[in-house]
């Protein structure tokens, strides 16, 4: 099983040596597609579901431009692989949640995923580390290229591509820029920030939490508007407008700790340093919350023995299915946080 | 401009009601603004002032209602079944219930109607000539019209539809979104009158 392989490794898209990665972590680009002459997967039996998962992975699995890639039943895998997958973004809940005939083709770099039968037939994905979307759309721009000569896709001159979900509408397309903002958290502007984006049509949501609680401080942020602005523009808006003004709130929030409240700033890393080194039994949620102010400490330059690619690597390894697909087992809470405090002693110390 | 009420202070709050289709305006000094429990809002949202708009020029006409009678032959879709699920049965249904889908894509994409993008076959519609275009629909050749019908529109600048998403329209939210920005609400409300208008 190639599962086994990507859980004990760095998402490429985690990487360190990126651009603004110390605040951007990293960048996706999904398109939504469907196929002509098919019912929309809601209206779907499991024959036609059926039928649409082998049209869609033949076409895929056949391309010669994609690399190495490989093919997850998702129906048929177990609960802790689609959570594994989850974790490591390659799908979203609602795949692993669904009901027939569905699964996912993904690179081997992990920089690609395709989720067939989700809410659209096809819901194409690219990532990258840091910000990095122009590379993300001639990627991706290129595979819809390429799958688009062997199917042919519901679309409309008029409409664009044509989706399950009107707000899909359009180009199809949604550009999600994952940001780590503990200095506009720990100076209390990030309402400013969701009002802001409520205002320019962007969806902020919490990652790694449940809802839009974000553990860490993690926040995706991604475009609404998909039709009537062509998919260079979006691109674009993210790449000098949206996401820089964010980086520079960001550095200027953390410059203003710096020079205001420098021994509160140190206070919490070393803290969070010293809890995971030492903790025995430890949450995912606590994990998260304290890996989030280590990174920061580490971007900061307040801490320099640890690496920002190990901190990464830990923020994957500790989350649950990552624990227990690691350790070949199935593993109780109590079970998960004292493998999870070991894990990261061993990495940290 | 002179508060409507203690005709002494300049009026700075211009407030246009409109209920029933009747419509009055009022001009008022900040102070009796207050007075009569005004409330002003530092910040109004753009998104709140232009959806609010576009149900106003978006109420369903005969054809929309008759609409939300049919099912679709397709997948057997209707309206209500597409409210509750908010997930459209199959490509067809944006022909059978054009009208009603019509005012949620305007509200869910800014206003904006008519796709611009790449096409399968990898060519642009913001920068290649509608001509040239390769498309799938069953009903290609009327889009197109529509599609060229605006390009026509947009180089020339001289249409006066009051279409909502006609790029009259478009320029006049255009032109209300930054009154609004500035902070100038008489020539947003003069902005918005234009609009209204149009309808």
């Amino acid at each position: 099983m190639r599962l086994n392989e990507l859980s004990s490794r760095l998402s490429q898209w985690f990487c360190s040596e990126s651009p603004l990665s110390d605040i951007v972590i990293s960048s996706r680009i999904r398109l939504a597609r469907n196929l002509a002459g098919h019912k929309f997967i809601s209206r779907c039996d499991d024959r036609e579901k059926q039928e649409i998962l082998q049209t869609l992975k033949d076409a895929i699995l056949s391309l010669d431009l994609l690399g190495d890639i490989f093919f997850v039943d998702i129906a048929g895998g177990s609960g802790l692989e689609r959570d594994l997958l989850i974790e490591r973004q390659l799908i979203s809940r609602n795949l692993a949640a669904g009901k027939g005939p569905r699964g996912v083709v993904i690179a081997t770099n992990e920089l690609f995923a395709a989720q067939i039968n989700e809410e659209d037939h096809l819901r194409l994905a690219v990532f990258a580390a840091g910000l990095n979307l122009d590379k993300c759309w001639q990627r991706i721009n290129d595979i819809d290229d390429a799958i688009g000569r062997k199917i042919e896709y519901a679309f409309s001159p008029k409409l664009g591509f044509l989706t399950a979900c009107p707000t899909n509408l359009g180009s199809g397309i949604r550009v999600s820029v994952m940001v780590h903002l503990p200095g506009l958290k720990m100076t209390d502007q990030l309402k400013k920030l969701f009002e802001a984006a409520k205002d320019m049509n962007l969806a902020i949501r919490g990652l790694f939490g449940e809802g839009t609680e974000a553990v860490g401080d993690f926040f995706q942020i991604s475009n609404q508007v998909t039709l009537g602005i062509s998919e260079e523009k979006t691109v674009e808006d993210f790449m000098t407008l949206i996401i820089p003004k964010i980086v520079e709130y960001e550095r200027l929030a953390r410059d203003r700790l710096m020079v205001k409240d420098a021994n509160i700033l140190d206070d919490k890393i070393s803290r969070a340093l010293a809890l995971l080194k030492s903790a025995r039994l430890i949450s995912s949620h606590e994990a998260m919350f304290l890996l989030s102010n280590l990174r920061m400490g580490v971007n900061m330059g307040r801490i320099k023995e640890i690496s920002i690619d190990t901190i990464n690597e830990l923020f994957l390894l500790t989350q649950p299915a990552h624990l227990q697909i690691n350790k070949g087992q199935n593993l109780d809470p109590e079970q998960r946080d004292i493998l999870r405090a070991e894990t990261l002693r061993a990495k940290l110390n | 401009m002179q508060c409507n009420i203690c005709k002494t202070r300049t009026a700075t709050v211009h407030l246009t009601e409109i209920i029933d289709g009747q419509r009055t305006e009022s001009h008022l000094c900040q102070s009796c603004a207050q007075k009569e429990g005004i409330t002003i809002k530092s910040q109004l949202s753009l998104n709140e002032l232009l959806g609010s708009l576009i149900a106003a020029h978006q109420q369903p006409d005969e054809q929309g209602r008759g609409e939300a009678e049919k099912s679709c032959p397709v997948c057997g879709m209707t309206m209500e079944i597409f409210r509750k699920q908010a997930l459209l049965g199959c490509p067809k249904d944006y022909e059978i219930f054009e009208r009603n889908l019509q005012v949620i894509i305007e509200k869910a994409h800014d206003g904006n109607l008519t796709h611009k993008g790449k096409i399968p076959g990898g060519i642009s519609t913001s920068t290649n000539s509608v001509e040239s275009q390769t498309a799938s629909s069953s009903d290609t050749t009327k889009d197109k019209k529509e599609i060229k019908t605006e390009n026509e529109m947009d180089s020339t600048h001289s249409a006066s539809s009051g279409q909502a998403g006609s790029p009259r329209v478009k320029e006049l939210e255009k032109q209300l979104e930054q009154a609004v920005r500035n902070e100038d609400y008489e020539l947003a409300a003069k902005l918005r009158d234009q609009l209204k208008a149009m309808q």
